[in-house]
């Protein structure tokens, strides 16, 4: 995906939000640490600027000490949680970068639990890999994306690169 | 009749020199020195030095009351194999040798074990509770001619002096462990930049110094004979030079592991390094060890301390101190002491065996009709210790993992060996 | 890592993840529901030989809100009195199966000595008058929050007390001068150790020397024994030489910091109520000792060595 798609997958996923939930009351969006914060960011951002007659609040989350695999993720020190408002009754966007296993969005959905109670928990993300070791689906894609399973994603606003971590061995 | 014994082929170091001989014994007494000699049991000595068999002025054997961390009889297999023939046995026993009843004992334990002489020495105060003499004149009656109330000083001067005149009176020696109680109040180890960062109670130099200094200027006034224990410090060192060249009579030791081991070992938090005196400094190794070459320092004594494991598991301030020392003395003075082999010898053996006054049994030349008390070592043999293999009952020896130069391959005791290449006969 | 007794063991860049990783643990304690899953299944025993409710409160706390379980050996009424050794104490409480021990004890070097009787991390929550690594990071924390700087340097803080027999500021002065403050101790000299010349401080015997130009005063508390073991002479000389009044309060700098480990001697180190003070951290203090507990326990039973990582 070039800078390009990836802004065009932003623009279409904030018309896909605001469609879906028929306008943007009582929305917020929520990006997961770190990947997903500065999408969570474009996309409000759109958001914003399509439906001007409220503004949408977007947090950032730190999941890692909801995960159920810590000593394999390690904390990113510095990406801390950032939800300066309350959640209950509220429909939440989780945004990320890249869906995989699903595990993230898992602790992260337990993770929001400790700022309220949501009327409603979506999921919208850049790129879905595959792979998923959890019954999650997300509601709002940039790209499906196969890989491999040890593939490396990287995704930015310049573009998604995917990086086979087993060509060098070849 | 024993069946003679000949040592075959070790290098003699007496008093006043050295020769290649082999020594046969019969009968507890050396009867020939010369060469190929034959007898029943013959000692392989090549490469060794064979000598006086050593003596050790400070040893706790921890028998009557204390049989769980040593008794007489494995405390004298532990000297056998450091190669002595002769312990003096501290009276900090409980209960307390300040009584001819507990003289005795010791005695006759030792004489059962029958592996080195035990010379019991006797309290200067009863209970070493520094308050009223020990019965010294009973107890010199009795043999001892050693008195010291070891792990304690004599903390009351004016008691102290009244022991001095008294001792004079009786011809025996009084031996100091010099520690102004009041200076190491919970002291775990020595007072420098290391216990400031442990934050552990120090132990100053001026603890030990002051009663030095005290003690000397007693015997110039009482003219009684006075011996100082584990001196650990560059000051007390200065302090017995002094007194020395005053003519005073005033002997002194210093331990293995003073003259090795320095108080930053602490720092491990292991308290196989806590001591009584406490380990010290660079400095003061180094004043110890010119104390030794000039003739300040007239002994190496080990303050053997053997306590039980559980004892020493203990934390830093309630584990009490010592360390083993008997099977390492030698090994440890060859690696460390900077000492050529034959004061080496003469501060194991000769020395030590005037200053306890039994120099007409040990301490003696390898020479015909001699008592055979003599000890065979290697003096390159390097070796570490196995905590597996020590014969104490202890195993607080702090040496495990240091290179250690000098062994002893066989001891004889009264003309019997109590070692034979390194290995206890019983 | 794998304990975390002394701060030189933490070393300078374990200080700075520490510190780091307490900014999102103070996020959490302000969440509505300040509690994680972050430590589910671990087991935390506090192993107390000497009293200190705050200090223990402060560890649980910290070990429930990441969801360890935790288990309390209260030793001052346990069979360690009737003579159980420490060792089997120990051993006996690594056979429950517990992940780490938070160990405070009179003796110095207690938590090196008990390495040798389990495999479960340790944290040393006070040995003697040696060490107390977390108060320091808490204090260092504590400072960082109030000024928002992560680097000390040139800052100068005054330590004020009886540093001999303090295991808080063994560690601070440690940790301070790994951030790059300027330490003074300030302390007669029967209450300092006998030699400092090898530590990274400057001495001064009269507070009111450096109460202008002190950035943080940090006090200590006096116990009162010291006085029967001749280290004052009397309680009032020393408040009045050493304590924090009315007057010096006012001899501070606008933007000074007053700082205390707890509890405090009213009346003898802080001669004034600690409100009194524009800038008492004491508070602070205590509420940030939960968050860097959190982040200690997390990093020696969490993420194990991957602290510092991408995400």
């Amino acid at each position: 995906m070039s800078a390009t798609d990836v802004r065009r997958a932003i623009v279409r996923i904030a018309h896909e939000i605001i469609e879906r939930n028929h306008g943007i009351e009582g929305l917020a969006i929520v990006g997961l640490q770190r990947g997903g914060t500065w999408i969570a960011e474009a996309i409000t951002k759109q958001i914003n600027e399509i439906e001007s007659s409220v503004t949408v609040p977007v947090g950032a989350l730190d999941v890692s000490l909801h995960r159920d695999d810590i000593g394999i993720r390690p904390v990113s020190l510095g990406a801390i949680t950032d939800i300066p408002f309350d959640l209950t009754g509220a429909t939440v966007v989780l945004v990320d970068d890249v869906l995989f296993t699903g595990r993230t969005v898992r602790a992260a959905m337990e993770g929001l639990n400790n700022f309220g109670r949501p009327r409603a928990v979506q999921l919208a993300v850049l790129i879905d890999r595959g792979h998923r070791e959890l019954p999650i689906r997300p509601d709002f894609v940039g790209k499906n994306l196969p890989t491999q399973k040890d593939d490396d994603v990287s995704a930015t606003s310049d573009g998604v690169r995917i990086t086979a971590m087993n060509a060098s061995g070849k | 009749m024993s069946k003679t014994v000949v040592i075959k082929g070790g290098k003699i170091i007496n008093h006043d020199g050295e020769l290649r001989a082999d020594v046969r014994i019969e009968n507890e007494i050396v009867v020939e020195v010369g060469a190929n000699l034959k007898g029943d049991v013959e000692l392989d000595a090549s490469g060794c030095i064979v000598t006086s068999g050593f003596v050790d002025l400070h040893a706790h054997l921890r028998e009557p009351g204390k049989e769980e961390a040593e008794t007489i009889e494995t405390g004298s297999r532990a000297g056998a194999l450091g190669g002595y023939t002769a312990l003096v046995a501290m009276p900090n026993t409980d209960p307390p040798q300040d009584s001819v009843a507990v003289i005795d004992f010791v005695r006759e334990q030792g004489k059962r074990a029958g592996l080195v002489d035990v010379i019991p020495s006797g309290c200067i105060t009863l209970g070493r509770q520094g308050e009223t003499l020990a019965p010294m004149a009973e107890l010199a009656q009795a043999g001892v001619n050693f008195f010291t109330d070891d792990g304690f000083g004599v903390q009351d001067a004016s008691l102290m002096r009244r022991a001095l005149e008294y001792a004079r009176g009786l011809g025996v020696t009084l031996a100091q462990h010099c520690e102004v109680a009041e200076l190491t109040k919970g002291a775990v180890m020595s007072e420098c930049q290391c216990c400031t960062d442990l934050g552990l109670p120090g132990w100053p130099a001026i603890a030990e110094e002051l009663m030095v200094f005290r003690d000397i200027e007693l015997v110039r006034i009482t003219g009684a004979t006075m011996h100082f224990l584990h001196l650990s410090t560059a000051r007390s060192v200065d302090l017995v030079r002094a007194a020395k060249r005053d003519g005073l009579p005033i002997t002194a030791e210093v331990t293995p592991h003073h003259l090795s081991l320095t108080q930053e070992l602490l720092a491990s938090y292991d308290s196989v390094y806590k001591v009584n005196p406490p380990l010290r400094s660079n400095d003061d190794i180094r004043a110890l060890k010119i104390g030794l070459l000039d003739g300040t320092i007239d002994a190496i004594a080990t303050d053997h301390a053997p306590h039980p494991r559980r004892d020493k598991e203990m934390s830093l301030d309630m584990a009490p101190p010592g360390m083993l020392g008997l099977e390492t003395a030698l090994g440890v003075v060859l690696a460390f002491g900077d000492l050529e082999i034959k004061d080496v010898v003469a501060l194991l053996s000769w020395n030590p065996a005037r200053i306890a006054k039994i120099d007409n049994a040990h301490g003696r030349p390898i020479a015909v009709s001699e008592p055979a008390n003599i000890c065979i070592f290697d003096p390159e043999l390097s070796w570490s210790v196995d905590l597996q293999r020590l014969a104490s009952k202890s195993i607080n020896s702090p040496y495990v993992g240091r290179t250690l130069r000098g062994k002893v391959r066989h001891t004889i005791f009264r003309g019997t060996p109590t070692v034979i290449d390194g290995q206890a006969q019983k | 890592m794998k304990h975390l007794r002394s701060i030189d063991e933490l070393g300078h860049s374990g200080l700075l993840e520490i510190l780091q990783l307490t900014d999102h643990m103070t996020e959490i304690n302000q969440r509505p529901v300040p509690k994680v899953p972050a430590l589910r299944g671990r087991t935390v025993a506090s192993l107390f030989f000497e009293d200190s409710t705050r200090t223990r409160l402060s560890f649980e706390t910290a070990a429930k809100r990441l969801s360890a379980d935790t288990l309390t050996f209260n030793v001052s009424t346990s069979s360690v009195n009737k003579g159980e050794s420490l060792r089997d104490t120990v051993a006996t409480i690594t056979d429950m199966g517990v992940d780490a021990f938070v160990v405070r004890h009179k003796s110095v070097g207690i938590p090196w000595q008990i390495e040798q009787w389990t495999k479960a991390s340790i944290i040393n929550a006070g040995d003697g008058a040696h060490q107390h690594p977390t108060q320091a990071i808490v204090d260092c924390y504590t400072i960082r929050e109030a000024t928002h700087t992560a680097r000390f340097d040139g800052m100068q803080i005054t330590i004020v007390g009886d540093i001999k027999h303090s295991r808080v500021a063994r560690s601070n002065i440690q940790a301070f001068s790994m951030l790059g403050a300027k330490v003074t101790l300030v302390a007669p000299p029967t209450l300092l150790p006998p030699d400092v010349s090898h530590w990274p401080v400057e001495v001064n015997h009269h507070l009111d020397d450096v109460i202008p130009t002190s950035d943080v005063l940090y006090m200590l508390r006096l116990q009162s024994e010291r006085m029967s073991q001749g280290h004052v002479p009397t309680l009032r000389e020393y408040s009045e030489q050493y304590g924090l009044t009315q007057k010096r309060v006012a001899r501070l700098r606008d933007s000074a910091i007053v700082m205390h480990p707890g509890p405090m001697n009213r009346g003898v180190e802080m001669q004034i109520d600690p409100s009194d003070v524009k800038n008492s951290l004491i508070h602070r203090q205590v509420a940030n000792g939960v968050s860097v507990r959190m982040a200690v326990l997390f990093d020696l039973l969490g993420s194990g060595a991957n602290l510092g990582g991408q995400a």
